[in-house]
C-alpha cells in the first residue's frame, strides 16, 4: 500500500523516536528486571503517543487506526515490549471508555490516560476464563449506590502500576455465558483491591503482568461503564481494536528480526564466504520478507477498513492478528536459524525477538480463537 | 514577536555520497535530512515560543522538494513556512544565497522584537557563512555558535560555544543567532502535529515575488552572482570510526572481548 504523505511522516517520526530512545541499555534493563521504565513512558507521553488514536477532545492526538498501527509497528521493530507501553491506553485501556463511557467518565478517566498521566488496564481474563471469558466468576452485587465486587482476574498486563482497571464482572447472577456481564471502572487504590506477584514471563519483560484480586470492593454506581448486564459485547468490540495492535506489534517484531538477519547473513563468513551466498540462507530471507510484506498489506487494509466502518472489519481484525502473529513466529524462528548458535545467545537481538514473538499468538485471543471468529463470520 | 528560522535540506552524509562528473554533489540520488544544526535552531525558536508565545516561521531556500522538510518543522510546532525557490536562484554560493535569503526575510518583514535563528553550518558545504552574511546584509547584530539562549524583554543573553571556552554576550533584538547542535535536543513531531502540518500556512517566494527587493539583483544571485567556483569535489577514502571504551579496566576488557567475539575476530 502506498501511504499518504502524513502517514509516511508518521512512520519516519515513530522510527526516529524508537531508534533514538529505545537504547540497548534500556532494552536490556527491561528484559533483566522486568520492571516498568518510567523514563521512556514519560517521553512517550510528552509527545502524545499514549493518545495517538484517542480523539483530541479527550486529550488525544486524533490519529486514525493506520497511524496507531504504524506506531506499534515501528516501536516493535526496535523493541516489542515498548510497543505495548504506547499501545495500551489507545486500545484495551481506552477502548471500553470510548465505546460507552459517559461524558463525565471520559473526562475523568480517558483524558488523563491519553495524556499519559494515568494508567488504565483491561481486566477480563480469569484463571478459569481465558478463551471463554463468558465463564467468568467475578461477581458484582448491588448494594444501594454501590456494587460490591469479588473475584480474581489474572494475566492483567500493567496491573502492578495501574491507576484504574476496567473490570468485567457478572451482575446478573442468574445468567450464564456471555449474558449478564457488566463493566466497572475500578480505582486500584480502593479498599479490597490488591495485585498478585508479577509473573515471570518468557518474553515482553518490562511490562509487568499480575493478578488483580477483588475482595468486597465497593465501586460507586457512577463507575459502572456502559449498560448494566451488557458489558460482554463491548469487551469483544474492544478486542477488535486490541487485535489490530497486536498484529502491528507482530509485524514490527518480524521486520526487526528480518533486518537483523540480513545484516548478519552478509557479515557472517563460513566456508570462506558470507553465509548469504548460500541459497539455504538467502531463500529463508526471501520467504521472511515476502511473508512480512503480505502481512503488512493485510494489516494496513484492515486499519483502513476499520475506520471506514466496513462490515467485515471485525473479521479482518482477527485475520490480521492471526496471520501477523503466526507469521512473526515463523520469521523469528528463521531469524534464529540464520544466526545459528549466536541466535541462542542473549547478546543478539533475535534471541529476544523470538521470545517476545511467542506471546503474540496467545494474548488478546489465541490463534484458535481468531479462527473461530473468522469462520463464524464466514458461516453466519 | 516573530522568530524566523532558516533551515536547509541537506544530503544524508551517513548514507551513500554521490558526486556528479563536474564535481558537484549528485543531490538527486541521495537521501535528504534537515541539517542537524538547523534543527537545533528550530528547537531554540520553539522553546522561545513555549516561553513567550512568539510566532515561529521557518524559511528555506531550495528546490520544491524542500517542502517535505518544512512540513516536518511545521509538525514539530512551527506556525508557518516559506520556501524561497526559483530557477533564477539555482547555483548560488554562500554570497548569493545569503543575498536571496536576506531579501526574502526583509520581504516578510522583520519587526523590532524579532529574532532570526540559523544553524551554525550545513553538513554539505560546512562553510558557516550564510547565517553571518544574512545578518550583515540586513544590518542586524549577530551572535554565532550559540549554546544557550535566554530572552529578557528586547535583550537576548547568549552563551557562545568556542573552541577554548564559553563567551556570554547580550544582544538587542532584532538580531540573528547561529546555533550549534549542542544547544538543545530537538523535539520529535507529535501525531497531531503531523496530521495538521499540511494544513498550516505555506508560502513559496519565487523570483517575481522578490525581484523588487533591493537585495535581489540579477548580478548578485544565482550562478552568475556567485563569486565562488568549485574546483573539484571528491569522496575521501573512508576511515573506520574509532570507539572509546569507558569504565573500569575489567568492564572495558569485557566489552572489548564481547565486541571482538561479535565480529568473529576472536
Amino acid at each position: 500500500m502506498i501511504l499518504s504523505k502524513e502517514h509516511e511522516l508518521m512512520r519516519k517520526n515513530f522510527r526516529n523516536f524508537a531508534e533514538t530512545e529505545f537504547t540497548k541499555e534500556i532494552q536490556d534493563e527491561l528484559d533483566e528486571t522486568g520492571e516498568f521504565n518510567w523514563e521512556i513512558w514519560n517521553k512517550m507521553a510528552k509527545y502524545g503517543f499514549a493518545g495517538t488514536k484517542i480523539p483530541v477532545e479527550y486529550g488525544g492526538q486524533g490519529g486514525d487506526t493506520l497511524s496507531y498501527v504504524l506506531m506499534n509497528e515501528e516501536f516493535a521493530r526496535v523493541c516489542p515490549v515498548l510497543a505495548i507501553y504506547a499501545n495500551t491506553p489507545n486500545s484495551l485501556g481506552g477502548g471500553p471508555l470510548l465505546a460507552c463511557g459517559t461524558e463525565e467518565q471520559l473526562q475523568k478517566y480517558l483524558t488523563p490516560a491519553a495524556q499519559g498521566k494515568k494508567h488504565i488496564v483491561f481486566a477480563l481474563t480469569e484463571p478459569g476464563a481465558g478463551s471463554d471469558p463468558g465463564s467468568m466468576t467475578t461477581k458484582a452485587v448491588q448494594d444501594g449506590e454501590y456494587f460490591v465486587l469479588n473475584g480474581r482476574k489474572c494475566f492483567i498486563s500493567g496491573a502492578p502500576f495501574a491507576d484504574y482497571a476496567i473490570v468485567y464482572a457478572r451482575t446478573d447472577l442468574q445468567s450464564k455465558g456471555p449474558k449478564g456481564i457488566s463493566m466497572f471502572i475500578v480505582d486500584m487504590k480502593l479498599p479490597g483491591v490488591s495485585c498478585g506477584k508479577p509473573e515471570h514471563k518468557m518474553g515482553i519483560n518490562g511490562y509487568p503482568t499480575s493478578d488483580i484480586i477483588l475482595e468486597d470492593v465497593r465501586v460507586h454506581q457512577s463507575d459502572l461503564l456502559g449498560p448494566l448486564h451488557k458489558g460482554y459485547a463491548v469487551a469483544m468490540k474492544t478486542l477488535d481494536g486490541g487485535r489490530i495492535g497486536v498484529a502491528a506489534q507482530s509485524l514490527g517484531c518480524a521486520q526487526g528480526a528480518l533486518e537483523e538477519s540480513i545484516a548478519y547473513a552478509k557479515e557472517r563468513k563460513q566456508f570462506g564466504k558470507p553465509i548469504s551466498y548460500n541459497q539455504g540462507i538467502s531463500f529463508m530471507l526471501a520467504d521472511m520478507a515476502t511473508e512480512i510484506e503480505a502481512a503488512r498489506t493485510l494489516l494496513y487494509t484492515t486499519a483502513q477498513a476499520k475506520d471506514a466502518g466496513d462490515p467485515n472489519a471485525s473479521m479482518l481484525c482477527s485475520m490480521a492478528k492471526y496471520y501477523c502473529s503466526e507469521m512473526a513466529n515463523r520469521v523469528c524462528a528463521k531469524a534464529v536459524q540464520i544466526h545459528g548458535g549466536y541466535g541462542y545467545i542473549k547478546e543478539y537481538k533475535v534471541e529476544r525477538f523470538y521470545r517476545d514473538a511467542r506471546i503474540m499468538t496467545l494474548y488478546e485471543g489465541t490463534s484458535q480463537v481468531q479462527q473461530i471468529v473468522i469462520s463464524r463470520s464466514l458461516l453466519k | 514577536m516573530k522568530a524566523f528560522v532558516c533551515v536547509k535540506q541537506v544530503p544524508d552524509t551517513s548514507g551513500k555520497v554521490a558526486v556528479n562528473d563536474n564535481g558537484t554533489l549528485d543531490r538527486a540520488s541521495m537521501a535528504t535530512i534537515t541539517n542537524p544544526d538547523d534543527l537545533a535552531a528550530v528547537e531554540a525558536a520553539l522553546k522561545l515560543k513555549d516561553e513567550c508565545g512568539c510566532e515561529v516561521i521557518v524559511v528555506s531556500m531550495g528546490p520544491p522538494p524542500a517542502e517535505s522538510m518544512l512540513r516536518e518543522c511545521l509538525a514539530m510546532g512551527a506556525d508557518s513556512a516559506v520556501l524561497i525557490s526559483g530557477r533564477e536562484f539555482g547555483g548560488s554560493d554562500t554570497f548569493a544565497t545569503s543575498q536571496i535569503i536576506a531579501g526574502g526575510l526583509s520581504n516578510l518583514g522583520i519587526g523590532e522584537e524579532d529574532v532570526i535563528f540559523c544553524g551554525r553550518q550545513a553538513i554539505d558545504g560546512d562553510t558557516a557563512q550564510v547565517g553571518p552574511q544574512i545578518a550583515e546584509k540586513l544590518n542586524l547584530p549577530q551572535v554565532t555558535y550559540a549554546a544557550e539562549i535566554h530572552k529578557q524583554g528586547k535583550t537576548l543573553k547568549v552563551r557562545r560555544l568556542l573552541e577554548d571556552g564559553y563567551m556570554t554576550i547580550e544582544v538587542q533584538t532584532p538580531c540573528l543567532i547561529t546555533c550549534v547542535k549542542e544547544l538543545n535536543q530537538p523535539r520529535y513531531m507529535t501525531v497531531s502535529g503531523i496530521l495538521h502540518c499540511y494544513e498550516k500556512p505555506y508560502q513559496v517566494l519565487d523570483y517575481d515575488a522578490l525581484k523588487d527587493e533591493p537585495l535581489i539583483d540579477p548580478s548578485t544571485i544565482g550562478l552568475k552572482g556567485s563569486p565562488t567556483n568549485i574546483f573539484r569535489s571528491f569522496t575521501p577514502p573512508q576511515k573506520g570510526a574509532g570507539r572509546m571504551l569507558t569504565g573500569s579496566g575489567e568492564q572495558m576488557v569485557s566489552e572489548l572481548v564481547t565486541n571482538l567475539a561479535k565480529k568473529h575476530i576472536i
